[in-house]
């Protein structure tokens, strides 16, 4: 394996990186305050179809993102009355979210563009363009460092740099601000919050709001920027991989970074190699794909190291009265 | 909250809830251009108009028993079982293996063996998610979730590489002998001399589901199992007090629960396919989900709405048919009736609660 391979590869892992990251982080939100959300999956999938449908009808891929973000931010409030206003079972809400996305997408789709659930191809100003960072070209002459600049670093979509720009601004919301402690401290411990006379069902509803925004751009991504469309079902999972990422990063931005890094790089390996040999084995690219999942469990059983979430999680906040 | 009669929270919330499900699902069936009115009657005429869309709606509903007393059992012990589904599957598996692996001389002995493996093939993938949350502490529902991705990996591999007939391009096991085809229902009808319409996949199967729920209303109230289940799933600290071990509760219920999804195996895999296929649980395992909050995990209530999504199923296959409604609407009906049964509970039941307290 020659360099121009190790960059394409890591090429392709920024690439598929990017909505499990958003995605994450968007779970890191709405987890850290206190509400389970396994739907976003979901989320992400009606925010693909709204931004495809909205970019292959206007032509424009930022109001696609606009109407990704919304749809997805719509299927938050369904999750957030469930969850915090009428006090219901977050992961029924959750698996709900996800059912509703995967009907309602195919169903829309197929009756208003008559292809079976698929968007129309998008193309020019209806797909993200990728951005050449300032000196990729001049700096590509450099040995090693020079190809990784032009190759891995520049030439992405906006949305890969907003969402590896979320990273610290997500480290620095949540550890350097008021609202951060608070929102922490609502999924820890929401008495105490009440206690000193903070809402708690308004920090929450500010959570799942900011995690339906991240699912929308993380599907809006999916669809606009590393597709050109719309197919059917195509989160293909990945909601839950992201969920998987934020138990591996157990809660922790820059972790979150490491985590989905790692998973889209496997991914981005097993596109390349549907098989890999080793000699005397061959894996086949079934455990490639299953490996995100099988790491997930080792980790949840504690055998790499301890995943401990957010202790109030799950849990509906009930005031004394 | 607990003010609402007997009657009210077992009877009223579910139709108002299912009620407003459908409500919201005519709502969609209008955003795209169709009518509901004539969407519902090509569903009834499709799923309950003839022997033979009742035949497809039995043969859904055995699924749904299954799947739906599976979560149910699990619900009781306080443990919400989204892996149904990949139980299911490797219940299949369990049953491809038994039917390939003899020449079975009549179905009465396949069926029986096959029920064995089926129940110990589910139970087996069950039990891993199960040990983990007890020992562990992983939580259940991530566990199961990730159970479901690694059993569809796991099928995948081995029906391409392995159980694939040579010469097959099929991802498909070979097709089972002769003496595992079970008795269908149109068989069964012609016994009695009864006329029952065209071929269905309906079978034998659909009264093992029955004995099911029978056996799960058996296990989970008239049994000390039963009753250390339900106190386990009531409060965990107030049942450890009670000296009701957690590990072995947990680990029980989940191997039952698998149990019951895999068994869902012989109705899809050996009752209608005749063989292993790719993907066969085809998403019963999640319905299961629908199916026990809507039914209040009690099996009557199971059977009703395992009914109700079978005509479901059934009528969304014909709506796809005649109309241009894709069948995909059953999902999102689906997906309406776990909302508001499961997770918008309150929304109902808090203004109830005002009606029946003002009294």
């Amino acid at each position: 394996m020659d360099y121009a391979t190790v960059l394409q590869i890591l090429d392709s892992a920024v690439r598929l990186m990017t909505p499990l990251l958003l995605a994450c982080l968007a779970g890191l939100y709405s987890e850290r305050a206190g509400v389970f959300d396994i739907g976003l999956e979901g989320k992400m999938l009606m925010a693909a179809f709204s931004a495809a449908a909205t970019a292959a009808i206007t032509g424009s891929v930022w109001l696609g993102l606009l109407a990704g973000v919304l749809a997805a931010v719509g299927m938050s409030l369904i999750h957030g009355l469930a969850a915090i206003t009428f006090r219901g079972n977050q992961l029924i809400s959750g698996v709900a979210i996800n059912f509703l996305a995967s009907g309602l997408t195919v169903l829309l789709g197929q009756s208003w563009f008559g292809l079976g659930g698929r968007t129309p191809s998008l193309e020019g100003a209806a797909r993200f363009g990728s951005i050449t960072l300032p000196g990729a070209e001049a700096l590509r002459g450099i040995p090693v460092l020079g190809p990784f600049y032009a190759e891995v670093v520049s030439g992405h979509t906006a949305l890969v740099y907003v969402a590896a720009l979320l990273v610290p601004g997500t480290w620095w919301l949540l550890y350097r601000t008021r609202f951060g402690l608070r929102l922490r401290a609502v999924g820890e411990n929401p008495a105490s919050v009440d206690t000193a006379g903070v809402s708690v069902p308004r920090l929450r509803w500010a959570a799942v709001a900011i995690c339906g925004v991240l699912t929308g751009l993380a599907g809006a991504y999916l669809a606009t920027g590393l597709s050109a469309g719309f197919v059917k079902e195509m989160t293909a999972g990945r909601g839950y991989i992201a969920l998987a990422a934020l138990i591996f990063a157990n809660w922790l931005p820059w972790r979150a970074l490491g985590a989905t890094f790692l998973f889209g790089l496997m991914e981005a390996v097993a596109n390349r190699y549907p098989e890999i040999d080793l000699g005397p084995v061959t894996i086949p690219s079934m455990v490639m794909s299953a490996l995100p999942y099988l790491l997930t469990v080792i980790i949840l059983a504690g055998f790499i190291g301890r995943a401990t979430p957010p202790r109030a999680g799950g849990e509906p906040y009930v005031k004394e009265r | 909250m607990t003010r609402l009669p007997r009657w009210a929270d077992l009877v009223l919330v579910p139709l108002i809830s299912l009620a407003l499900a459908f409500a919201i699902s005519a709502l969609v069936i209008l955003s795209i251009g169709q009518n509901p009115i004539e969407a519902l009657r090509v569903m009834v005429t499709g799923a309950l108009g003839s022997s033979y869309g009742w035949g497809y709606t039995l043969y859904y509903a055995t699924n749904f028993i299954f799947t739906g007393l599976a979560v149910a059992v699990a619900a009781h012990a306080g443990l919400f079982n989204i892996g149904a589904e990949g139980q299911a599957s490797l219940g299949g598996l369990g049953v491809a293996l038994v039917a390939l692996s003899l020449p079975w001389p009549h179905w009465g002995v396949a069926l029986s063996a096959a029920m064995v493996g089926a129940a110990l093939f589910g139970a087996m993938w069950a039990f891993v998610p199960a040990i983990l949350q007890a020992k562990r502490g992983s939580h259940i529902v991530i566990t199961t979730i990730m159970f479901n991705f690694l059993a569809a990996a796991l099928l995948n591999w081995l029906l391409v590489n392995v159980l694939r007939p040579v010469g097959s391009m099929d991802p498909a096991s070979a097709r089972f002998p002769e003496g595992t085809q079970l008795p269908r229902v149109t068989d069964m009808a012609a016994a009695m001399g009864i006329e029952w319409g065209k071929s269905t996949p309906a079978n034998i199967s659909f009264l093992i589901a029955l004995a099911a729920c029978l056996l799960v209303w058996l296990l989970i109230w008239r049994t000390p199992l039963g009753y250390e289940i339900r106190a386990f799933g009531r409060s965990e600290r107030a049942a450890r007090y009670a000296g009701i071990r957690p590990t072995r509760i947990i680990v029980i219920a989940m191997m039952i629960s698998g149990g019951l999804a895999g068994m869902m195996a012989i109705n899809n895999v050996m009752g209608e396919a005749g063989r292993l296929l790719l993907n066969s649980a085809e998403g019963a395992g999640f319905i299961g989900i629908a199916v026990a909050l809507m039914g209040r995990n009690h099996p009557v209530g199971i059977v009703l709405a395992a009914l109700l999504f079978g005509f479901l199923y059934q009528g969304g296959a014909e709506l796809a048919l005649w109309t241009s409604i894709p069948r995909e609407l059953i999902v999102v009906i689906q997906a309406l009736v776990i909302l508001f049964t499961g997770a918008l509970d309150n929304m109902v039941r808090m203004p109830l609660n005002r009606l029946f307290g003002a009294r």
